[in-house]
């Protein structure tokens, strides 16, 4: 079937075969390759990107459920200048990415959980991001890059 | 100033966040242009003879290019038979071989669930997994052989060809008479669970064959080991091979060198002449890749009524799953590592390996000295509770002295440097000890239902065991200035990007923004080894503080033909990356202007540093957890450590280990287990079933800072990759014992999850009531 998604602000169209996921919609047809499939069980959380404002498991929505929407990756994240995101910034100061195989999805969660909890406490941080695995970082500076980002991402819209 | 111990954040951070890695799955290089996937069958039995496959189905499914079984591979030649004599020592991390080697697909019979079976070359992944399904396998199924009990019983055996399913027995009989004298013994069997390493992006493969080349992109921390054991599998010279790591999404042990699913990829691609591409799924991942731990040990300890320990017996049961392809090496460095950070004059040790119809079992982050931690830390509790002395006065009364390094231990290790009760003292003086006893006390005075416990580890661990094998670096300066070093250590994470580059600031003085660190290609980088052992910075990283020395010392005698003047009159002055005559800092040489003078190939300087001696890290850690005594759920509410490990080159990335590794200790003590049922099925193989571990579950961690420094090479550095998973798994699993150990309770096996805590607490207390 045809799909057609914006995705990080460009139309991407392509006929696909109906089971296609969005995230290999994402990493095949638009070719953007950072957004990762950690599980197949949606337990992970390292394909998670923003449909519609909403932090979603992209291998958990079939391309054709997004026929119509607005996708951002965290390709997309940083402003038109290359100026990184709050949240991207914050985890590379406190160190909140190893291998950096969650982080894509790891970003994004952060992202929609501070668009939705502009200045979370870290229990709040922690039960936000139960569905984001990483597996290097033990979560400590994940959780401070949360918390450092929360201040400056709340004044930055995305999408 | 050095940059060297300062907090400088990670060159590797911008592309990884902005444009995210480069893993097997996102290469879109002209030569993979048109790969197509791999998908393997896999048996889904745990023991059976194959007695006939139908693949006519598959081959006929759409998008489907072959299917290959072992039946195609007539083109390997089979290993020479070992040699007389020739056995695989006990030390020696590698296969076994003989009645107990492991194919590559599966030969007639198949001996474990996720064991390759056939392989599906399809144009993409979802006609893969369609046509697996097709594959037909007969399976006559034969009894299953799972857990210590059932192999040591004997009542089926793996291997044609072998009296029992002990490939591997070492050590001493047990003999109590060192015990005579001891005024309390305890003695104890225990688990150390069997666990799924997890790397967040599991096995992946790629290979292109052509022109007699093949070329082979690989998730591994050992680009060069990989090749190594490339060339002997398939007939090859080196020379021929190219082994790239792109980005590796972690391996925590699990991906040092390379698995027989990922060779087939390699293999295919020359029996095809197709470029394929192999990223096995989460599912995959849990049963096919190696698993970690899973030993069985019985311990016991004796000593006086006051609290020193006389005598300590560890008798290891390893579990090595369906094929041993770590021989006896994990129970090895597991009773190397017996008498962990204490002075015990009497210690004896055993161990046997055994083959199970379960996962084979290998390196996971800390490899066999995790579980010999485990399993001091709890005989070291279960003694303070028999002779009713506080844990850490039993512990601080049986620490190895300061004055008494370097110390070689009853089991033949010779620790190099450590200060284990100033660690001790430091995290019971950061935790709040005494306070955190009378907190216990007034709760338990209560009778609250949340119970608090307090769980110490003291630990010793050896690092670069292996310190003799070394490791490369290539170190060129160019004449724009710029240097670029070629590391045969291999990056997963853990930062050797940024710390080489700092490295090479603080002894050259080219900043780190023009240093480029190369890993991972076999054409660039020949010879290395890797990373796995805690060994990167100490072997690796030396290597690349003695190419810069080197690249100094040629810088040196470059200026000085510069400037007419003697060697000795040079000096570098590290803050500007420039040379001057002593003395007159006002005419000086960039090292762009130095690299051009010394000719067309700048400054280039090679090492091959092997390591004197392994070095041994140690540390104590403190939990603190909550026990709620009606429903048995554990949760770590405070988790302090400290953790030596020499010289700190960089905080940030020491710290990002220790974390890492905690969040991996905290796991096996309260959540994670590979758990098969008694006919061998896997009841955990996927996330949804297998308890990963999350942030809702961890606190923050607090850090004590602790350096004492190793003489045993320049920088002073330790490995600091495993120490986490080394403490922190046995101070978690006595806080949460210490809980309920007022009810009587003295050990409850890991992990510690609700059901198991409460029926302790059901048991204790309906024992209580009988009384």
């Amino acid at each position: 079937m045809k799909v057609s998604v914006t995705v990080n602000g460009s139309e991407v169209a392509a006929e696909v075969p109906d089971r296609t996921l969005l995230v290999h919609f994402l990493r095949d047809v638009a070719n953007l390759t950072a957004t990762n499939v950690g599980c197949d069980s949606t337990s992970c959380g390292a394909c998670t990107v923003l449909l519609d404002g909403k932090s979603v498991k992209s291998c958990t929505v079939l391309a054709a459920q997004a026929d119509g929407s607005e996708v951002i990756t965290v390709e997309g994240l940083a402003d038109g200048s290359g100026e990184m995101h709050p949240v991207q910034a914050a985890f590379r100061a406190e160190h909140g990415l190893q291998c950096g195989f969650c982080t894509p999805g790891m970003v994004m969660a952060a992202v929609s959980l501070l668009a939705e909890n502009p200045s979370p406490t870290e229990e709040e941080v922690r039960t936000a991001l139960e569905g984001n695995l990483c597996r290097c970082t033990g979560y400590h500076n994940i959780v401070r890059a949360v918390l450092a980002a929360a201040p400056a991402a709340s004044e930055r819209r995305v999408g | 100033m050095s940059i060297l111990g300062t907090r400088v954040v990670r060159t590797e951070d911008p592309r990884l966040l902005t444009a995210g890695g480069t893993y097997v799955d996102d290469l879109r290089l002209p030569e993979l242009a048109g790969a197509a996937r791999v998908t393997f069958v896999r048996s889904p039995v745990a023991h059976a003879r194959i007695t006939g496959m139908d693949t006519d189905a598959a081959r006929q499914a759409p998008g489907v290019l072959a299917v290959l079984t072992v039946q195609d591979m007539d083109d390997l030649v089979p290993p020479p038979p070992p040699e007389p004599g020739s056995e695989v020592s006990e030390g020696a991390p590698l296969p076994l071989g003989g009645p107990w080697a492991e194919p590559l697909l599966a030969a007639g019979r198949v001996r474990y669930v996720g064991e390759p079976v056939a392989m599906v070359i399809t144009d993409d992944s979802y006609q893969g997994e369609d046509a697996a399904e097709l594959v037909s396998v007969d399976y006559e199924l034969l009894p299953a052989v799972v857990g210590v009990g059932g192999a040591l019983a004997a009542g089926t055996l793996l291997f044609e060809g072998t009296e029992s399913n002990v490939p591997v027995t070492s050590g001493e009989a047990a003999d109590d008479a060192i015990f005579d004298g001891c005024d309390a013994v305890v003695e104890r069997t225990i688990v150390n669970q069997r666990l799924a390493p997890m790397p967040m992006e599991g096995r992946a493969a790629a290979a292109r064959f052509a022109d007699g080349r093949l070329t082979y992109w690989v998730s591994t921390q050992n680009a060069q080991i990989t090749r190594f054991i490339l060339a002997g599998v398939l007939g090859m010279d080196p020379s021929v091979i190219r082994v790239i790591t792109p980005d590796v999404g972690g391996g925590f042990g699990a991906k040092v060198g390379v698995d027989r699913d990922a060779i087939l990829v390699a293999w295919a691609a020359r029996k095809t002449g197709r470029a394929l591409r192999w990223v096995e799924s989460r599912s995959e991942n849990m049963v096919g890749m190696t698993h970690g731990r899973a030993q069985e040990q019985t311990i016991k300890i004796g000593g006086t009524a006051d609290g020193r320990v006389l005598a300590y017996r560890l008798d290891v049961v390893q579990d090595t799953g369906a094929y041993p392809r770590m021989s006896g090496f994990l129970p090895f460095l597991t009773k190397l590592m017996a008498v962990g950070p204490y002075d015990i004059r009497s210690v004896q040790t055993r161990s046997r390996v055994v083959v199970t119809n379960t996962t084979p079992i290998s390196a996971y982050r800390g490899a066999g000295r995790p579980e010999a931690t485990a399993a001091i830390e709890r005989a070291m509790d279960l003694f303070a509770a028999e002779i009713g002395m506080d844990p850490a006065e039993v512990r601080r009364k049986n620490l190895i002295a300061p004055d008494k390094f370097p110390y070689t231990t009853p089991t033949g290790a010779t620790y190099d440097t450590g200060d284990y009760a100033t660690a001790l003292d430091k995290v019971l003086a950061a935790a709040g000890y005494g306070e955190l006893r009378a907190e216990q006390a007034r709760r338990r005075e209560r009778g609250d239902v949340m119970q608090l416990g307090i769980g110490l580890a003291s630990y010793v661990e050896i690092t670069a065991a292996d310190a003799a094998a070394g490791e490369t670096a290539r170190l060129t300066v160019a004449g724009d200035g710029t240097a670029t070093v070629y590391t045969g250590s291999s990056a997963h994470g853990q930062g050797h990007h940024t710390a080489w580059a700092m490295l090479v600031e603080s002894e050259l003085g080219i900043p780190m923004a023009n240093v480029t660190v190369i890993h991972g290609d076999t054409d660039l980088i020949p010879e290395g080894v890797g990373t796995y052992a805690s060994r990167s910075l100490q072997l690796g990283g030396v290597a690349v503080h003695k190419a810069a020395l080197d690249v100094k010392e040629q810088g040196r005698r470059v200026a000085a033909d510069m400037f007419e003047a003697a060697e000795a009159d040079l000096e570098l002055d590290t803050e500007r990356g420039t040379w001057q005559v002593r003395g007159d800092p006002a005419a000086s040489r960039s090292w762009a202007e130095v690299a051009t003078h010394a000719g067309a190939d700048g400054l280039v300087a090679y090492v091959q540093y092997t390591g004197d001696a392994p070095t041994f890290p140690f540390g104590s850690h403190v939990a603190v957890a909550e026990v709620d005594t009606e429903t048995g759920k554990a949760r770590l509410i405070r988790h302090v450590t400290a953790d030596d490990a020499g010289t700190v080159v960089s905080p940030v990335l020491a710290e990002g280990q220790r974390h890492g590794g905690i969040a991996q200790g905290v796991a096996q003590a309260l959540l994670e287990e590979m758990i098969y049922d008694a006919d061998g099925n896997p009841l955990t193989a996927t996330l949804a079933d297998y308890a990963a571990i999350t942030a809702a579950e961890l606190p923050s961690f607090e850090l004590v800072q602790s350096e004492t420094p190793t003489t045993i090479n320049p920088l002073g550095v330790k490995g600091i990759g495993e120490a986490g998973t080394i403490g922190a798994t046995p101070a978690v699993q006595n806080a949460v014992i210490d809980a309920v150990s007022h009810l009587g309770i003295r050990h409850i096996d890991m992990p510690t999850t609700p059901a198991r805590v409460w029926a302790a607490i059901s048991e204790a207390t309906s024992d209580l009531e009988d009384q």
